[in-house]
């Protein structure tokens, strides 16, 4: 048996003993053990705002700290930042390439990020002196689109990419300071942790990555999806995962438990998930789905939960 | 640009037809339900056999990927849509000068649709309607908005040559010969709208160096649509621009036909063949598309990796795993100590902002006398209660009567730390050191002797974690002495019970008020009176 064999060999039965030790805590399921809770009444769903202004297809969106303002990235070449009670923009932003993929809304509310197919992250401060909104720096060194991009502070930003690596960077002197490498596909969504500890990356090798940001290593990897997971999220209290897949299922894992928790799924949904959010408490997942619906899951009993879309004008 | 009918196994068919049909109605929805589409709950009514009627569906029976099983079933809608004897009228209308051949109203197909497809409710079938036609299986004669009205709006089928269900991906060359073709033409049914007269300009500007190329296969199309009958051209005239309109939508409509640009470069479906629609086989004729750049991810396992992985799988398995009745127990607490302050779950107090338009709620949250609830979520953790500024707060006051404020001014200050510029990060590590750590330090805060030479290591290199260990110490430190003593303070409990404690003080003085004022009033009356009667 040649070597190359033999380490693979190693590897297949290191993972099987993984799979087992995975099995030896299953003494129960989320869904049994939510089985006693009162199930979620209506949730009534009612537009009530809309933000009018982009002229193409607005490809992502990102809420300030304070829930009031909002940063949206459109393919008009344009970055908007909304004041969501008043529907007014407080800034329009032209951008150098229209390809954009992703935005971002620093922590602080000082700076906003973008990047996309120019496979940039660009950053802007929004609180400049004479009061015009200008490019602060150009991150360039991913060789892939820029999927996603997360603020940790006004000093650091993590990014995702096509080129299938996660990187951190220092806005200061737009250097990469660490670069998550170990996914097989273009990474195409990344969260971080309530903590800034760590973040988790999901990517079209069907894998979800949790990584320690200070170690700039890989802690923990989910499986079990069937194709690109393009959206991800933290559950509120920052121990179990959410991704979206083009699987038409989204997942629970448990970062303690090491594993899959739940999946969400129906049998009538048929499209893939683009993007997702928990509600404060977690009981919900509202995901959004290739045929421009919305799904809210109980996220314990794994039901749709009953809504009501109320037309308005 | 045939319009005839595939060739179909005949046989085949039917099975899958008869496989198809499940027995009993669409579910009727009232309207105030979210959308549903054809692909979830159209079927076939039981009472009509099928048997007779051949769907037109070019869709691979065996198909089952996603797009693919949506499109059958709508076929197989469009197909008896368009039956001769239980189908819509489909007519030639006569119009002023002209005739209009082969239109149905969309009140014809709303009505059908309805009797048809079972369904109760007029918005539903006009939801699944606009569905059908957004996806270009039918479409507006006078509009390039691919949607459904229920009046006496003219509809055409589109022709199965075009259906979504060849996987066109029509290339911009075939575009620009379309649109160029339509300018060669001197109809006022085929000039342009404004969109496609931008469009065009900006295919010429981009194909600028093959133009002629383009020019003479539109020429040659022209020459072809010229030898068709008058009646026949005007039909696929249409059809063809509603083809155009799924694929090049209007400005602001949605396009049905558009991938995530990130999946492009991963041609997964074999059925994407890139073939023109106006049959252009030259390799010329193919423009590079940028994004479609060669694959970084065929990198095969070198041994380096499978090590690596080795190492990686080492390490999980040395991980212990947590029960999952533990787990599940702890994600279902959580879920329902917040489900009071979750706005999709429990109705905030005083209300909701965005339903009541009153800012209320969120006024108190971010002021500084906070209510019972938001005091009340401090308890639930110490993260809980150092995010609110008011906790925060709080808790400080309560470790300087405890003489232990260091600690919660270290954690703090490493903190801000983090967030630091990078050029700021190593003189503000050594004066953390100078205030908290060092010999006689001001704010000495006790470390255990391990994390402390760990950190004095750290800052021979300061880095904007160098105080990690210690600041997870001190966190924990805080959390299981000091944040459980301020839970059970006077100084949080009274905060806690807010309403009772002033209420009872302000008891005592409203009645002491009421008594002042009562007996001022009756004072003041009488001399007001007295005054009014002397005046």
């Amino acid at each position: 048996m040649g070597e190359m064999e033999q380490l693979r060999k190693e590897a297949e039965s290191l993972k099987d003993q993984i799979t087992a030790a995975r099995k030896a805590v299953q003494d129960t399921t989320l869904q049994e053990a939510a089985a006693g809770i009162t199930v979620v009444g209506r949730v009534q769903l009612k537009t009530r705002k809309t933000l009018r202004g982009h002229l193409a297809k607005i490809y992502a969106m990102h809420w300030a700290v304070d829930a009031n303002l909002c940063v949206s990235a459109s393919q008009d070449g344009k970055l908007i930042v909304w004041d969501t009670i008043t529907t007014n923009k407080v800034n329009a932003i032209p951008l150098k390439s229209s390809w954009v993929m992703t935005c971002a809304y620093a922590p602080s509310g000082n700076l906003v990020a973008c990047g996309g197919l120019d496979n940039m992250c660009s950053i802007y401060n929004l609180k400049g002196k004479d009061g015009n909104v200008k490019v602060m720096r150009e991150l360039a060194a991913h060789t892939g689109y820029l999927s996603c991009c997360r603020f940790l502070s006004d000093s650091e930003i993590i990014t995702s990419s096509g080129d299938c690596t996660c990187v951190l960077w220092d806005i200061e002197t737009g250097t990469q300071k660490t670069v998550f490498a170990g996914h097989q596909g273009d990474c195409m969504s990344l969260a971080v942790s309530p903590d800034f500890k760590f973040f988790i990356s999901g990517a079209c090798d069907f894998t979800a990555k949790l990584w320690d940001i200070r170690e700039g290593v890989c802690r923990q990897t989910f499986g079990g999806h069937e194709s690109d997971i393009n959206a991800i999220g933290f559950f509120p209290n920052g121990n179990a995962v959410i991704t979206g897949s083009d699987d038409a299922t989204c997942k629970l894992y448990d970062l303690r438990a090491d594993q899959e928790l739940i999946t969400y799924q129906d049998s009538s949904i048929m499209c893939g998930v683009t993007s997702l959010a928990p509600s404060l408490s977690g009981r919900l997942i509202l995901a959004g789905y290739d045929d421009f619906n919305v799904n809210i899951w109980d996220s314990l009993k794994s039901e749709r939960v009953c809504w009501q879309v109320m037309t308005t004008e | 640009m045939a319009e005839a009918p595939q060739q179909q196994q005949l046989q085949q068919q039917k099975e899958e037809e008869e496989e198809e049909q499940q027995p009993g109605p669409v579910e009727a929805r009232d309207s105030s339900e979210g959308s549903e589409e054809p692909k979830e709950d159209v079927q076939a009514t039981p009472t009509r056999p099928l048997l007779s009627m051949r769907s037109m569906s070019i869709v691979d029976p065996d198909d089952d990927s996603p797009n693919m099983i949506v499109y059958r079933k709508i076929e197989d809608i469009v197909t008896r849509i368009q039956d001769e004897t239980e189908g819509v009228p489909i007519r030639t209308v006569k119009s002023f000068m002209t005739k209009i051949p082969s239109v149905v109203t969309g009140a014809d197909i709303v009505q059908w649709l309805m009797k048809n497809l079972s369904i109760e409710d007029q918005a539903e079938a006009m939801h699944i309607g606009g569905l059908i036609a957004a996806q270009g299986y039918f479409f507006p004669i006078s509009d390039h908005v691919l949607s459904l009205k229920d009046d006496g709006t003219f509809y055409r089928f589109q022709a199965p040559y075009f259906w979504p269900s060849h996987c066109w991906e029509p290339e911009n060359t075939d575009y620009a010969i379309y649109l160029c073709k339509r300018t060669m033409q001197n109809k006022t049914r085929l000039e342009l709208a404004d969109y496609e007269a931008e469009n065009l300009a900006r295919l010429q500007r981009a194909f600028a160096r093959k133009w002629e190329f383009i020019y003479m296969q539109a020429e040659a199309q022209v020459k072809i649509d010229r030898k068709k009958d008058k009646t026949e051209r005007k039909i696929l005239d249409s059809q063809e621009r509603a083809f155009w309109d799924v694929h090049r939508p209007v400005p602001g409509c949605v396009n049905t036909t558009e991938m995530d640009i990130r999946k492009c470069r991963r041609l997964k479906n074999p059925q994407r063949v890139k073939k023109s629609v106006y049959g252009l086989t030259e390799e010329g004729t193919q423009s590079q598309s940028p994004i479609h750049t060669p694959s970084h991810h065929c990198r095969k396992g070198t041994k380096e990796d499978v090590e690596k992985e080795i190492l990686f799988l080492n390490t999980q398995l040395d991980r212990h795993c947590m029960k999952m009745s533990k787990v599940a127990e702890s994600l279902i607490t959580y879920t329902e100590q917040y489900m009071e302050y979750d706005p999709f779950l429990t109705a905030p107090e005083p209300s909701n902002p965005w339903t009541s338009d009153d800012p209320s709620l969120w006024d108190l949250e971010a002021s500084k006398e906070p209510s019972q609830q938001r005091v009340k979520k401090w308890g639930f953790s110490l993260e809980e209660a150092l995010k609110d500024p008011a906790g925060q707060e709080l808790f400080l006051k309560f470790l300087e009567s405890e003489f232990s404020s260091e600690n919660l001014r270290f954690w703090l200050a490493v903190q801000d730390l983090k967030r630091m510029p990078q050029q700021e990060v190593a003189q503000r590590a050594q004066e953390i050191w100078a205030e908290f750590l060092a010999e006689g330090a001001p704010s000495s805060i006790n470390l255990d002797s391990h994390s402390y030479e760990r950190t004095s290591q750290n800052l021979k290199d300061p880095g904007r974690y160098s105080y990690e260990d210690a600041q997870d110490h001190i966190y924990k430190l805080m959390k299981s002495d000091s944040y459980t003593r301020f839970l059970r303070s006077n100084v949080y409990q009274d905060l806690l019970m807010a309403r009772k404690k002033p209420e009872t003080e302000q008891g005592r003085r409203t009645s002491l008020e009421k008594f002042t004022r009562s007996v001022g009033k009756s004072l003041t009356g009488k001399r007001l009176t007295g005054l009014m009667q002397s005046s």
